[in-house]
């Protein structure tokens, strides 16, 4: 009986919630879940949303003007997209880039796709940073790259004529601050989704990999030659990464320590990020600091230019003979396997350029 | 329309309520079953990861940088000789220090057991290409031309070689596999069942259970890093001696 009593209070109460949410008009953006990729949603766990930034029309269509908006920087010069342009998977073809006033950070650009499932969310080649949103605060005031105050950005907005209204219909609000700012870049940063390489047209039997190619994929997977699935994902893991951070023996000792700088522990000295194998013919030069021009000085460093240090990874072989000694054709094959994780259609999405 | 929303859930709720309460006569309990690893008895975790301070049965000194390991099946035998699996597996994540303990949602019923036992890797039934999510999103999937499925331990770091040089070696246990390619072929199982033994159920229960990680390297086999380091995945002879060697390296400490 007492059982009855309170389900009959429930009841009332959905009866008065639902009538007094119907007198109140709020405001709703409109819903616009990821469209998860066909070989993503089979293979893997599905991608990171916060629940108090979820995707919407409206939010989506603000990141991208932000994104590609200098207004963002101190002397409204640079865009998000001088660094992260679209024809290089949103990374940019220097070495380091140049920030508004000329000055060169120390580290390459990194591509932007497929961030949603970078599940543990760190962010930057060190994994500096938790979340896509609380990234998006770092560039803007970083000095080495848009050097702007956050005050001024939101007062620049507020005072825009279109940013107001963009905002009100994104969060329901034309009161701007920088948190809503970082959510709308988040939100069309999380859009920015590669998943139609060669390789996955070959996975989804939409095409055929050339003997080349077949091989190269076989020098990749085998423990013996080039063992590089262990971080950089296979098949089964179309990410091409595992996010996680590892010395792949660039150097002996380090001028920019890495995780290790962000941890405290020496153990992890000259760790970095394992990025993405995808799209890799848009995205030299390669490594954290963008030391090598092209894919063959890559392979030829996996292959017999390994530098020894006590934070290695046990993965890498032959150490002390600088590798494992691929041969030529190896080499070249694994160089036509990587190239085929590029993915023309993602670099050429109309959705990802600027409006 | 909202009304009637509000009495489908009012029904809704007085249907489930009258479930549970029905379940409560039954009395089943929740288990757990927490991983911890030693040193031939020196307790281990990440915190001695990174470090050159152990010794294997050859003489080796050697570091761990990553463990973990998967495991599945947990069977419990009752006295009528009756099996009840638990479903689900656990990757045992000792580089992160997670997940060292597995809640299995299925319950047990209280009462006497001839035998627990679980499955160290997978079963080959269970090994099935690319069909767990959770662990292709961490990459833990054995090639396809070495049969496919996925890894059943990953322990990795560094040992000093005959010449004292650090070297990197890479003890990752998987099926084993002869003639890697498009038709590879298993000369035998090498997934072990672990048999905890007989146990009495009386109620919620926290399987304690030790991985002795020196137990690898030295019986059967007395395992020569200087020999065996890397590749030992497509050679089928080191995982075999793998899978002789971890039949005991897990032991029941207790059941609290
Ligand atoms: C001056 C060039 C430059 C500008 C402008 C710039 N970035 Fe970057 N971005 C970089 C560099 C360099 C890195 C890597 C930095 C590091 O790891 O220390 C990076 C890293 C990132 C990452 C991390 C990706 C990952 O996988 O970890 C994201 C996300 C990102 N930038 C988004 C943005 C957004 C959003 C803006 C605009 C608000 C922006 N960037 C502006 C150069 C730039
Ligand atoms: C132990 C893990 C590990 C293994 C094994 C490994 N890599 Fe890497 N790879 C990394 C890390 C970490 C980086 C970034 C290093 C840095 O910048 O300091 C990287 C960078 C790269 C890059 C540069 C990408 C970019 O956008 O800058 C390429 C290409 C690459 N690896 C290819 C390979 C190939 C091919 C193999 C196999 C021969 C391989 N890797 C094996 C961890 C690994």
């Amino acid at each position: 009986m007492k059982k009855w009593n309170s389900y009959i209070i429930i009841l009332l109460t959905f009866i008065y919630t639902s009538c007094s949410n119907e007198s109140v008009e709020t405001y709703v953006s409109t819903p616009s879940p990821l469209e998860i990729p066909q070989l993503f949603e089979a293979r893997i766990l599905n991608p990171i949303i916060p629940n108090d930034n979820p995707q919407t029309t409206e939010g989506i269509a603000l990141g991208k003007k932000l994104f590609f908006d200098p207004i963002l920087s101190g002397n409204n010069s640079q865009a998000c997209a001088d660094c992260h342009a679209p024809e290089n998977a949103f990374s940019d073809s220097d070495r380091f880039s140049d920030g508004i006033d000329g000055s060169l950070g120390n580290r390459n650009s990194m591509p932007l796709f497929n961030l949603a499932w970078n599940y543990d969310e760190k962010f930057f080649w060190d994994g500096n940073t938790f979340s896509l949103e609380h990234q998006a605060f770092v560039p803007v005031s970083d000095l080495t790259e848009m050097a702007s105050d956050w005050q001024d950005v939101e007062e620049k907005l507020q005072q825009h004529l279109e940013y107001p209204n963009l905002f009100n219909l994104a969060f329901g609000t034309s009161k701007i601050d920088s948190v809503k700012v970082t959510k709308a870049l988040a939100q069309f940063q999380r859009t920015l989704i590669s998943s139609n390489s060669k390789f996955d047209k070959f996975l989804l039997g939409e095409a055929v990999l050339t003997p080349e190619e077949q091989n190269g994929f076989n020098v990749f997977m085998d423990e013996n030659r080039g063992d590089c699935f262990h971080c950089h994902g296979s098949e089964s893991n179309p990410l091409w990464t595992d996010n996680i951070f590892h010395n792949n023996g660039l150097d002996k000792t380090f001028t920019d320590l890495g995780l290790g700088a962000v941890t405290g522990d020496p153990a992890d000295n000259g760790k970095f990020k394992s990025p993405s194998l995808r799209n890799l013919a848009f995205t030299a030069p390669y490594m954290h600091d963008g030391r090598f021009a092209t894919l063959e000085e890559v392979i030829n460093h996996y292959s017999e230019g390994l530098k020894n240090s006590s934070t290695i990874d046990p993965l890498m072989k032959k150490v002390n003979q600088g590798g494992v000694q691929l041969s030529m054709q190896d080499k070249a094959d694994l160089k036509s396997f990587l190239l085929s994780l590029s993915d023309y259609e993602f670099i050429n999405n109309s959705a990802f350029s600027n409006p | 329309m909202n009304k009637l929303t509000s009495i489908f859930l009012l029904i809704l709720a007085v249907f489930v309520s009258c479930d549970t309460d029905n379940d409560d006569t039954i009395s089943n309990a929740k288990m757990a079953f927490n991983f911890s690893h030693t040193w031939d008895g020196t307790p281990v975790t990440n915190s001695d990861f990174n470090d050159l301070k152990f010794t294997n049965a050859n003489g080796e000194t050697l570091s761990i940088e990553r463990l973990r390991y998967l495991i599945s099946d947990i069977t419990f035998t009752s006295l009528n000789g009756e099996t009840l699996k638990v479903n689900g597996y656990n990757l045992v994540d000792v580089t992160n220090n997670e997940d060292l303990t597995f809640e299995p949602i299925t319950f047990i019923p209280a009462g006497t057991y001839t035998n627990v036992s679980f499955i160290f890797g997978f079963k080959n039934e269970d090994n099935i290409h690319n069909a767990y999510q959770d662990l292709n999103s961490i990459s833990w999937s054995v090639p396809t031309m070495l049969g496919g499925g996925y890894h059943y331990m990953q322990l990795d770091g560094k040992f000093v070689n005959s010449s004292n040089t650090e070297q990197g070696y890479n003890f990752h246990a998987i099926r084993a596999v002869d003639n890697p390619g498009n038709r590879p072929t298993f000369p035998q199982n090498t997934f072990i069942t672990v048999n905890l033994g007989s146990v009495n159920i009386s109620g919620n229960s926290t399987f304690n259970i030790e991985m002795n990680i020196a137990e690898w390297f030295k019986n059967p086999n007395r395992w020569d890093l200087n020999q065996l380091n890397q590749g030992l995945m497509p050679n089928s002879m080191a995982q075999i001696m793998m899978f002789e060697n971890g039949q005991n390296v897990f032991n029941l400490i207790s059941i609290e």
